[in-house]
């Protein structure tokens, strides 16, 4: 099925992503021509076909429920674009 | 002859003899750097004056130890999706621009240890996301034998700066292709190790379900070597696999007497580089006179894989950047309110492609559409590793081409996103099933440029993988040739 201009946008409001004009037009097309490409895998029957979940079955990988790092608030803070009192600083959520 | 040109084990043993420090061959890497860095863009960041410490520590260490780690001393770069520990880690993309890790990757944490030097961080499409390195936001990459070409991608600058003697060894990443593509188009040895094999923890991720750190090396030896450093169980990766670590470098040798290597007959399609058959061709002749069982078969479903990548490699994608809303770490841009503030951010900070492929992520999981797309992905994916599973009830390892064509020209594809996702057609299949596969160098085209053999495994079976290869490497010795640069 052809993406629309519509169906770009419904995306880029899900993806919080913008473009600019012109390259919402060509985007439209590159899309179109990789969602065409990738329709091949209709040809495939695959109704009784499990779906891959992992691709080296190991089973869920448990561990006891401690504390394994050391809280260092500094350090992990030290790339936040903004910050104040050990908090991040964020715009305004609720008006 | 420069320290640089040597590989890891020949490095390693002059250490050993006190024939060199590592001081030493740190100071002749950077000198090499130096003098081709301005030709070839390896790196996004350089680590003197930190090589420079850890060599002298290396050293001491030296003084100590009677039976030191083969890694000890050994300049190495590392791809900058490797979050390294107070050293700036930007996954090729401006959004981590100024980004500095508060913790070491395991990989990263097992190479300091082991006491090798990092000499500095590679450039790489961004996020890992292309097969040209012509995605990093900051500048492409030349290829060492051919600096008008691509050294491809995405662990576009390892694989360069190894060709280069840059460095003696480096890691890269592997989602689709991203350590034997580069490998092949720079004339050296790339391992995509199994699926859970080497921990994730503290890689920058793509696609969750296939991204695997690797070697990049200029042999087979060294390529056992650091996949042997590497390798392991991590509690910190709930992926990773809780097996013990094979010493992988001691099992090279042997020979392919016997082994059966199936030749799958959909990798010899129109398309292939007539230069590339040829090349490959010969090298399934030097198995043969080498004693090995050569079997054509089918895996009929390769045809699909790219398909099926595309749409499980771009929903992962599109989920795992979901965390780059510039709130906690990472570039921010000014928006009126919340949503225009994550909007100007990632708009303004993530390249095309990285945009193109979030956009096609977000396409094939939104609602309506996650059955037609994502869920019929995975199922495809079960039939691809089916193929494998019916290939390896016969075969030891299979033999193919690492990419249909020696490397392009800079600009050749970048606006054809199809057409570059296709240079990635044999190596994705490995990634979809989880498989261990390698690329080591198998000969030149007419104009001079390396051509990839890749050789692919069952799950775990890396040590046969690298046997193979050895044998191969020594029975023909193309990885010894070089490319001749000149200083810039």
């Amino acid at each position: 099925m052809p993406i629309t201009r519509d169906d770009l946008e419904r995306v880029l409001l899900l993806a919080r992503l913008s473009l600019p004009a012109d390259e919402e037009a060509r985007l439209v097309q590159e899309l179109g021509e990789v969602l065409a490409y990738v329709e091949k895998l209709d040809r495939l029957a695959t109704d009784d076909v499990p779906p891959m979940t992992h691709v080296v079955d190991i089973g869920a990988s448990l561990r006891d429920d401690v504390v394994s790092n050391r809280p260092d608030t500094d350090a992990l803070m030290a790339n936040a674009p903004a910050r104040e009192d050990g908090f991040f600083r964020v715009p305004k959520i609720i008006e | 002859m420069s320290l640089a040109t040597l590989t890891i084990h020949e490095l390693s043993q002059k250490l050993r003899q006190r024939e060199v420090s590592a001081e030493e061959i740190t100071r002749d890497v950077l000198g090499r750097i130096e003098s081709t860095e301005g030709t070839i863009h390896s790196f996004i960041t350089v680590l003197r004056e930190p090589a420079l410490e850890a060599a002298k520590a290396a050293d001491e260490r030296f003084h100590r130890e009677p039976d030191p780690n083969p890694l000890l001393g050994i300049p190495l770069a590392v791809k900058d999706n490797v979050i390294t520990r107070g050293i700036r880690t930007t996954a090729g993309s401006k959004i981590l621009d100024d980004f500095l890790p508060p913790y070491d990757a395991t990989v990263s944490a097992k190479l300091r240890a082991a006491g090798a030097v990092i000499i500095g961080k590679t450039n790489m499409d961004e996020f890992a996301m292309g097969s040209s390195a012509e995605n990093s936001a900051f500048f492409p990459t030349r290829n060492p034998w051919d600096t008008a070409r691509v050294p491809g991608g995405s662990s576009g600058g390892s694989a360069a700066a190894v060709a280069a003697d840059q460095c003696a060894g480096a890691l890269g990443t592997d989602t689709g292709g991203s350590i034997r593509q580069p490998a092949a188009c720079c004339g050296i040895v790339g391992l995509k190790p199994t699926y859970g094999r080497v921990s994730r923890f503290g890689i920058i991720a793509f696609a969750s379900s296939m991204d695997q750190v690797g070697p990049l090396t200029k042999d087979v030896t060294d390529c056992a070597l650091l996949l042997e450093a590497i390798a392991g169980h991590d509690p910190s990766d709930s992926t990773s696999v809780d097996r013990p670590v094979p010493r992988y470098s001691e099992m090279l040798a042997g020979g392919v007497q016997g082994f059966r290597v199936g030749i799958p007959k959909e990798y010899f399609i129109s398309g292939v580089q007539p230069e590339v058959e040829r090349a490959v061709g010969a090298a399934i002749r030097v198995f043969q006179d080498h004693g090995a069982i050569i079997e054509e078969i089918s895996l009929p479903h390769t045809e699909y894989a790219v398909a099926a990548y595309y749409i499980v490699a771009t929903a992962e994608a599109s989920s795992n950047l979901a965390r780059y809303d510039g709130m906690r770490y990472g570039y921010r841009a000014r928006g009126r309110d919340l949503t225009e503030t994550y909007t100007l951010t990632r708009a303004q900070a993530f390249g095309a492609e990285v945009k193109r492929r979030i956009i096609l992520g977000t396409y094939v999981l939104s609602a309506g559409y996650y059955d037609a797309y994502y869920l019929k992905a995975q199922k495809v994916r079960t039939l691809i590793r089916r193929d494998f599973d019916e290939a390896f009830s016969r075969c030891d390892i299979l033999l193919t081409p690492t990419a249909p064509t020696t490397a392009f020209r800079l600009g050749e594809k970048i606006k054809e996103p199809l057409q570059m996702y296709l240079s990635d057609v044999f190596t994705i299949p490995a990634n979809l099933a989880g498989l261990p596969a390698l690329s080591v160098p198998c000969g030149f085209d007419a104009a001079g440029l390396p051509v990839g053999l890749q050789l692919i495994g069952r799950h775990f079976e890396e040590s046969k993988l690298l046997r193979a290869a050895y044998a191969y490497e020594q029975a023909t010795r193309w990885g010894a040739l070089r490319p001749v640069l000149e200083s810039a």
